[in-house]
């Protein structure tokens, strides 16, 4: 933005240059920040103000996070029910995929670039084309309302962005670390595992919470293949809350419900930004 | 050790390769077997098996002779002729319609907002780390949550038109629904699109600004000859992936206006609608058509534009990429570029945005 200004007199053009991103940088937090931000007021107005649009949430009222939890709702479990599903999933590609990955990065071998690629067109693949034949394979062996039925189709997305974010990990890792390890008479496997391992702790870190979230947010995949209240997951459950009435949507406990959904994924991008930046552009910028 | 890589790399680099050729194919394909095992089942058997249940109906009908058969039914290509006509017809190519204006109209929306924001970021020396952080937000909320939240937004008497002073029924049938989506889903990725472009320019090394300055280079000169060019990689990378995932959209027109709704429905939905009413076999050959039509349209994007998903792998073999002349020089315009500060981030603590 700042770069089209046209160039004025020095001076003019000296303060533009030092306000004019700052201004940039408030609007763009403003951007991100004030959806979010009404979120949270809303689910901290009382049931009977909840179409109050005053920028605070006063009276002050955490009835709406007690409404969540009610019994009825299921919400708890599904949080459970979430955990359960995007930590096996982010589990199973971490180990899978960090393999893979090790490989693609440091050997050499007839047909590299192919196998990087077909791994990457698997991600690209519109989940729907996967759920259905999926879904009546699953109908047939039983496997509705299972966390394997949500936890098997996941992987279709989370292990070729595990595998591609930790190729560009081991990619950054000089080679001389394994030569090293190998000249003190280590195998290439063990060089792997005492030396590559701990060392890539922090680019494993990063793509299990990269993955993580992404599971956490899945949601086409656990409402296909669920219909049970017990086994369905917390996003699963949020978009069908019923209001009092049937006909009118429960605003209130829908945004307490995001709120306590999203507050974990905030506070993991608050402590590790710097890390889920770095993972987030390791792939798209080489 | 972070200084003496780019020194010591191009020594190394014969002696690497004799040291783990050997044997490294059938190495390769043991350490690469379970990775490739998992995608073939969750992703290549269910796109044949989609492929061929699009050629069966499945389900009660009466046979010739008026008896219930159940089971499923061989109709060949007779589930994809009907997308095409009479009354499936007009709700396939709504619903393709509406696919392809999302997919426009967001990623055009995204990628102007998303290189601005990385243009503004790029220049801001303060509050870096706020920026970043508040980024992040949109992106991490579920979508399904933001759906929600825009659904709350747009409410009759919500805080939208509270603001704006208007009594648009937003989440109704029309063009107010249309555009609700695309707010939702501009504000979700545009930051993220931003962090990519940002990552991008902070490749581009001090020097190469000093000598446009010094070849008295203007602003906007500066930004069209020598920004735009150096961060089309990344950007492109990043376009790319979001027209793939705009195409499959489902999550947040499903929950903020609702399925079975004309102005939002799209091939996503209307295949998940048809599984979920059993009717697998029309179901899968929804999902194909749009399983092909992404197919298609990454294949013309990448020939186009020439998006380098795989670049850095193409980059280490010169030679051995399928893409047009122009384009190879400027990935090794781009290679160069970044070799200075690739060497920086070698060490494994991640870039410093």
């Amino acid at each position: 933005m700042a770069a089209d200004i046209p160039q004025v007199r020095a001076g003019e053009n000296a303060a533009l240059k030092r306000w004019l991103p700052l201004l940039g940088i408030v609007v763009i937090v403003l951007y991100c920040l004030a959806p979010f931000y009404w979120m949270v007021v809303s689910a901290f107005r009382r049931p009977s103000d909840q179409f109050s649009n005053a920028p605070l949430p006063l009276p002050f009222s955490i009835q709406n996070f007690k409404d969540v939890f009610a019994s009825g709702n299921g919400f708890g479990r599904g949080l459970l029910n979430s955990l359960i599903v995007a930590g096996s999933v982010t589990i199973l590609t971490l180990i899978i995929g960090m393999v893979a990955a090790y490989t693609l990065a440091r050997l050499d071998f007839k047909g590299k670039n192919l196998v990087l690629a077909i791994i990457i067109t698997t991600s690209m693949f519109p989940g729907i084309s996967l759920v259905v034949p999926l879904l009546k394979l699953f109908v047939d062996i039983k496997w509705i309302n299972t966390y394997q039925a949500m936890i098997v189709p996941s992987l279709s997305f989370a292990l070729p962005l595990a595998v591609w974010n930790l190729t560009a990990f081991f990619r950054q890792m000089p080679q001389e670390l394994e030569q090293a390890a190998m000249v003190d008479g280590c195998t290439p496997a063990q060089a792997f595992r005492k030396v590559i391992i701990p060392l890539a702790a922090p680019g494993v870190f990063t793509t299990a919470i990269i993955t993580f979230i992404a599971a956490w947010n899945e949601f086409m995949i656990a409402l296909s293949m669920t219909n049970k209240k017990s086994i369905q997951t917390a996003n699963v459950i949020v978009s069908q809350f019923t209001g009092a009435t049937g006909r009118d949507q429960p605003f209130g406990s829908q945004m307490a419900a995001g709120v306590v959904v999203t507050i974990p994924l905030v506070i993991a991008v608050l402590l590790f930004q710097r890390r889920i930046v770095a993972g987030l552009t390791a792939g798209g910028v080489k | 050790m972070t200084a003496t890589t780019p020194v010591t790399a191009p020594a190394t680099e014969p002696k690497r390769k004799q040291r783990f050729d050997e044997g490294t194919g059938r190495l390769a394909a043991t350490l690469l077997s379970p990775t490739l095992l998992v995608l073939g089942v969750v992703v290549l058997f269910p796109i044949i098996s989609a492929l061929r249940e699009s050629l069966f109906t499945s389900g009660q009908h009466l046979d010739a002779n008026g008896f219930v058969v159940k089971g499923e039914t061989f109709v060949g290509l007779q589930n994809y002729a009907d997308i095409f006509r009479g009354e499936t017809g007009t709700r396939f190519w709504n619903a393709f319609y509406n696919t392809t204006f999302f997919t426009v109209v967001c990623v055009v929306l995204e990628t102007v907002l998303g290189v601005a924001m990385a243009l503004i970021m790029h220049k801001a020396f303060k509050g870096r780390g706020i920026v970043r952080a508040s980024i992040l937000v949109p992106w991490a909320i579920p979508t399904v949550i933001s759906a929600l939240l825009w659904k709350w937004i747009f409410q009759a008497d919500g805080v939208a038109n509270a603001l704006l002073g208007t009594q648009i029924l937003w989440s109704t049938e029309g063009w107010q629904s249309k555009l609700s989506v695309v707010l939702a889903d501009t504000w979700k990725t545009a930051p993220f699109i931003g962090l990519l472009v940002l990552a991008g320019l902070q490749t581009i090394p001090a020097e190469v600004y000093e000598a446009a300055k010094v070849d008295g280079a203007n602003a906007w000169k500066t930004f069209t000859r020598i920004t735009m060019p150096l961060v089309k990689p990344a950007l492109l990378v990043a376009v790319l992936f979001r027209i793939l995932d705009t195409l499959r959209i489902f999550d947040l027109p499903f929950v903020l206006v609702g399925p079975h709704k004309d102005s939002v429905e799209t091939l996503s939905m209307l295949a998940y609608d048809e599984a979920f009413n059993t009717r697998f076999g029309p179901a899968a050959a929804y999902a194909t058509v749009l399983f092909v039509y992404i197919a298609l349209v990454a294949y013309l994007f990448v020939k186009i534009l020439g998006a380098d998903v795989i670049g850095e792998a193409r980059a280490k073999k010169p030679g051995g990429g399928k893409g047009g002349g122009r384009w190879k020089r400027s990935n090794a315009v781009k290679a160069s570029a970044s070799a200075a500060v690739t060497v920086s981030a070698a060490s494994g603590s991640g870039r410093n945005i």
